[in-house]
């Protein structure tokens, strides 16, 4: 017995309408209570009915209201849907009069979740839900749209079914060693099936990280010494695109200052130590905390002033720039130039002069971080790949367990104990969509194989 | 008045039977003919890959299948001895008069089994109370216990070309009421297939065009009791041959001759996927050009030779076609001919994991009639439900073997849990946890549960604990002896193309490398231990990371085995899980979570609202 939950499912804020959704078994009952207009505990299913909500006599809105009886609903329960005036005090005054009711408001994501177990949707696609309810870009929208159309699956499945047909020889070379009309997978036939195994997997992990990007954004931080020009920086960015800059809290400890959004894909700025400091403030770089904070961005855009010689500081965090996706911004190329480019140890490509004072190398700073990540391609490309941190980290794990393998049939490992490792991965991969079944492997050996006496 | 009654002496009867006798209850043994006792109406071997891990495994819990056929068989040899240990299992070729007769000898000797000629045409049941068994004559035995172990006898067809014919595989009369009687009383039956080849004159094959398969050169034994029972040098071989494009042909042209593609148009039972006949091989696979044929010998005996891969329910007339298209074979004369035989099982998920039905108390079933097929998975079947039907009697809890501790266990589980489509054969892909359930080990995996049960007495026990002793005295020998690296020591490693050790290693670094053996390092010094202690240290240390990945593995198992299921739940009171889920939970009323999930058809998110609907209603499921 599920209590009845209701929120307001449309984003929150001004519009054209909103819709509060309700679930649960009493959800008819209790939208009828306080509505004027048929007896919604009488009409069919799947109907739009037409009245107000009351509040005693009093008329809060005109409304539509959709009845959706179990089990042909998201969430397999009975739900209603009412469609109001949009507007913040009628919406939550709604909201307000199915609590006095005896709803309960939902927690996030409670309706997916009750849909996931009311056996409605699987785990991927209830995931793929929760990031379509959390898209922010077209490409983002693009991508859990495929995924709940199960191409993620597809993919999978792929995978799997390479690796069934291993493990099914390697189980008939056990199960029936008598045969000599059957192939006996050695480590040498196993061996180039195995680096295709890793190449796909490395692809499909490849393409995921772009996933993510698409989804999370990128971590951005602007680093330099204080007065370079880092909030005018920050300020410019994101006076171009006001429409999604907002203080939320990031999903690590760090506070994301704002979002920008170039070519559809998100960068989300870190909160760098100092950046809001007084330009006039004179003081050292905390060399130490940039560089943690370097650690943790995606992208570093790496702030010089051209008016300045290059300090020793400064030097040494180039050192460490290296191994991330950065760009060398040289500002202040309205004043003389003292910073010698020469000692900056960086790629050519990687330098971008800029003047923010005259609002000059902005565009070309934006199109250098759009092809940094290959933005164009990812905005245009078909996104099928995985986009949930869970289904990566399962990945990631079986790549490691391919690994293991290629070491154990370095090592002569017998290939029956091989097997194991296959089948694990084969299991684990099964997971990502929910497909792990032993009767498969079986049903794969005796359709492939002739066997018996 | 008996304690137990075993109906059937088929592999399965004679392991209950004997479990029980031995654990002091009086117990009678009711077969059609005491003539076959323990027959081998189909092939003649025993063990095989898993298979044979269950032989060794009923020997540890003191079954008695190994030890009758370490005494009599023709040959034995390991299979898979070139792979890892965890896939190593004993074959043997069986001799079907000595077999049955050295089983017969072991019954005869236990003082508290009687065995009787009868046909079981009903049981008596007093409300949901098996109370003992209704012969044919009207003769009523009573019991505490019945333990079922009917083989293919329930309503038996034996199916040639376009005949069906009501008997058993010996042309005996099969139990025709049984069935009807077991489905009034609530069972739901299953038909199944299984089919046999041709038995050959031994004399009339010209053996030269055939390969022979001889069995191994080393003494191998089922038992863990026992010392080698024959003559390496005494052992007869098989052979091998192939069919012909000549012998398909016949097959194809025939095709409507036989029971199976549309001779016989009210064929109902399912047929074993493992085991298909040779029509079906020749149709299913008719990209092959020849398909691998085995002759094994059936008794020191007599002649007949038994030809594996050529099952069929083909008219005699083809059969006698077909079989002389055969290298070797092209005087042969038939014995016997091939058939298929239909019969009726109960469904397995009827089945508590003690054997004991759901539908009626105190009474077992074990074997053929709950839809397995195979000798060993007979007798292992028998051998836990004489048990635990002795465990009944003596009001203790039932013994139930876990995926990771049996070969028997997984069979149980997947039978009661997974039910059935075709007669279920063990595998070793069954087996998740297939590393710990080695052939090799089965001794240290069951003795103390025999012992427990009391079929293993305290000297079998001792000679467990010695090993386990020597085991652990070995391991740490060899953490604590290094191999010094001299010239003798390099030049052997460089003949048997081995990397020298850069170091001084110890032993136990020595043998975790995959190239190095315990034999190749006895070439310096000897190391004081039976071989049966050398081999299991050399598997510990070499497949260490492996055991231990499979140890957390079935910990994991373990864990979710110890959140029970109440007896009492009532599934249609959880309103959200899935319908299909909701009736497969009814169906096979699983006792923990692990076994839940093992339902095919309960899927992750039924779990989630059972394991919530638990913790709700039950409280502390945790």
């Amino acid at each position: 017995m599920n209590d009845t939950i209701c929120a307001i499912a449309t984003s929150q804020g001004v519009g054209a309408i909103a819709i509060i959704r309700v679930s649960g078994d009493e959800s008819i009952s209790i939208v009828n209570k306080i509505f004027k207009g048929k007896n919604l505990e009488k009409v069919d299913s799947h109907t739009i009915n037409y009245g107000h909500i009351i509040n005693n006599n009093e008329i809060i809105d005109e409304v539509l209201v959709t009845i959706m009886k179990a089990p042909k609903t998201f969430t397999a329960e009975d739900t209603v849907e009412i469609n109001t005036h949009g507007g913040i005090a009628p919406t939550n005054k709604v909201l307000e009069l199915l609590l006095e009711n005896g709803c309960r408001l939902a927690e996030p994501g409670e309706f997916t979740k009750r849909a996931f177990l009311n056996g409605r949707i699987d785990l991927l696609e209830a995931e793929a839900v929760m990031d379509m309810i959390n898209a922010k870009t077209d490409s983002q929208r693009k991508m859990a749209a495929n995924q709940i159309e199960g191409k993620t699956s597809n993919l999978i499945n792929e995978l799997r079914n390479d690796m069934v047909q291993i493990i099914s020889n390697i189980n008939v070379n056990i199960d029936y060693p008598e045969y000599d009309d059957v192939e006996i997978i050695t480590q040498d036939i196993l061996k180039p099936k195995i680096s295709n195994l890793k190449e796909k997997i490395n692809k499909i992990l490849k393409e995921s990280e772009n996933g993510k990007i698409i989804k999370d954004g990128i971590k951005t931080s602007i680093i330099g010494r204080p007065n370079v020009g880092k909030s005018s920086l920050l300020n410019t960015l994101l006076e171009e695109d006001k429409a999604i800059v907002t203080d939320i809290a990031g999903t690590t400890r760090d506070i994301v200052e704002g979002q920008i959004k170039i070519n559809g894909i998100i960068l989300n700025m870190i909160d760098t130590a100092g950046i809001r400091e007084t330009e006039d403030k004179i003081e050292a770089l905390g060399v130490e905390k940039s560089k943690k904070i370097m650690d943790e961005s995606d992208l570093i855009l790496f702030m010089l002033n051209n008016n300045e010689e290059l300090t020793d500081d400064i030097r040494e965090l180039l050192t460490k720039i290296n191994d991330k996706k950065y760009l060398v911004i040289i500002n202040k190329n309205d004043l003389d130039s003292k910073l010698n480019r020469n000692e900056l140890n960086v790629e050519k490509e990687k330098i971008v002069e800029i003047s923010l004072l005259e609002n000059r190398g902005v565009e070309e700073l934006k199109q250098k971080i759009s092809e940094l990540f290959n933005m164009e391609e990812i905005e245009t490309k078909d996104p099928t790949y995985l986009s949930n941190t869970r289904s990566i980290s399962i990945l990631r794990k079986c790549l490691n367990r391919v690994e293991d393998i290629e070491k154990s049939i370095k090592n002569n490992i017998p290939i029956d104990m091989i097997e194991l490792d296959i089948k694990n991965i084969w299991e684990e991969l099964g997971t990502i969509n929910g497909s792990s079944y032993e009767e498969e492997l079986l049903d794969e050996m005796f359709s492939r194989f002739c066997l018996g006496k | 008045m008996y304690d137990i009654i075993v109906v059937g002496g088929g592999h399965a009867g004679c392991e209950a039977a004997h479990a029980s006798a031995v654990k002091g209850h009086k117990t009678l043994l009711v077969t059609s003919n005491i003539k076959n006792i323990a027959d081998m109406p189909c092939n003649p071997h025993i063990g095989g890959s898993a298979k044979g891990i269950v032989v060794r495994e009923i020997d540890a819990l003191g079954g008695i299948m190994g030890k009758v056929a370490d005494k009599t068989h023709l040959q034995i040899k390991m299979l898979n001895s070139a792979k890892g240990p965890a896939v190593q299992s004993l074959r043997a070729q069986g001799d079907k008069i000595a077999y049955p007769k050295e089983m017969l000898n072991v019954l005869n000797s236990l003082k508290n089994l009687t065995i009787k000629e009868g046909m079981v045409e009903d049981l008596i049941v007093d409300n949901g109370k098996v109370k003992g068994i209704v012969l044919e004559n009207g003769e009523k035995i009573e019991s505490s216990i019945v333990i079922l172990t009917t083989g293919t006898y329930l309503k038996a067809d034996i199916l040639v070309g376009n005949t069906r014919t009501r008997q058993g595989p010996h042309g005996e009369k099969p139990s025709n009421h049984l069935s009807d009687k077991l489905k009034e009383y609530g069972f739901t039956i299953k038909r199944l297939k299984t089919g046999t080849p041709q038995r050959i004159d031994r004399k009339s094959i010209d053996f030269s065009k055939t390969r022979v398969e001889p069995g191994d050169d080393k003494y191998l034994t089922f038992s863990f009791d026992l010392e080698p029972q024959y003559k390496i040098e005494d052992q007869i071989p098989c052979h091998l041959t192939y069919t012909t494009e000549e012998t398909h042909r016949i097959i194809r042209e025939n095709l409507n001759k036989s029971s199976m593609y549309g001779a016989l148009d009210d064929i109902e039972g399912i047929g074993p996927r493992y085991c298909p006949s040779i029509e079906d091989k020749v149709v299913r696979f008719s990209d092959k050009e020849r398909h691998q044929l085995f002759i094994e010998p059936e008794s020191r005996y007599y002649d007949d030779m038994y030809l594996q891969g050529f099952s069929t329910s083909m008219p005699p007339e083809i059969q006698d076609k077909m079989v002389h298209s055969l290298p070797g074979f092209e005087n042969a004369k038939i014995l016997k001919y091939g058939y298929a035989i239909e019969y009726d099982a109960i469904y397995p998920t009827q089945l508590k994991n003690s054997l004991e039905t759901k539908v009626l108390e105190n009474l077992f079933t074990a074997g053929q009639i709950n839809g397995t097929s195979g000798y060993e998975e007979a007798a292992c079947q028998g051998l836990m439900a004489g048990i635990n039907a002795s465990l009944k009697l003596e009001g203790k809890d039932p013994l139930v073997l876990k995926r990771n501790e049996a070969y028997i266990g997984v069979l149980i589980d997947d039978l009661i849990t997974k039910g059935i489509r075709d007669p279920y054969r063990l595998l070793t892909s069954r087996a998740e946890f297939r590393l710990l359930l080695r052939s090799d080990n089965a001794d240290q995996r069951l003795r103390k549960y025999g012992y427990d049960v009391g079929l293993i007495n305290e000297e079998q026990l001792k000679k467990l604990n010695e090993k386990e002793k020597n085991i652990n005295e070995l391991l740490e020998w060899a953490k604590n002896n290094k191999l010094k690296i001299t010239a003798e020591v390099e030049k052997e490693f460089k003949e048997n193309n081995i990397q020298i050790p850069n170091a001084t290693l110890t032993y136990e670094q020595l043998l975790k490398r995959p190239e190095i053996t315990i034999a190749f390092l006895e070439k310096f010094k000897e190391i004081p231990f039976d071989n049966e202690i050398k081999e299991q240290v050399e598997i510990f240390l070499k497949y260490e990371g492996y055991i231990a990945k499979a140890y957390k593995e079935a910990e994991k198992l373990i864990k979710l085995e110890k959140k029970q299921i109440p007896q009492d739940i009532d599934y249609d009171k959880i309103t959200n899980i899935a319908s299909e889920a909701r009736q497969k939970l009814k169906e096979v009323r699983p006792t923990t979570i692990a076994q839940a999930i093992r339902i095919s058809g309960v899927n992750p998110s039924d779990i989630s609202i059972l394991s919530v609907y638990l913790k709700k209603e039950y409280g502390k499921n945790e």
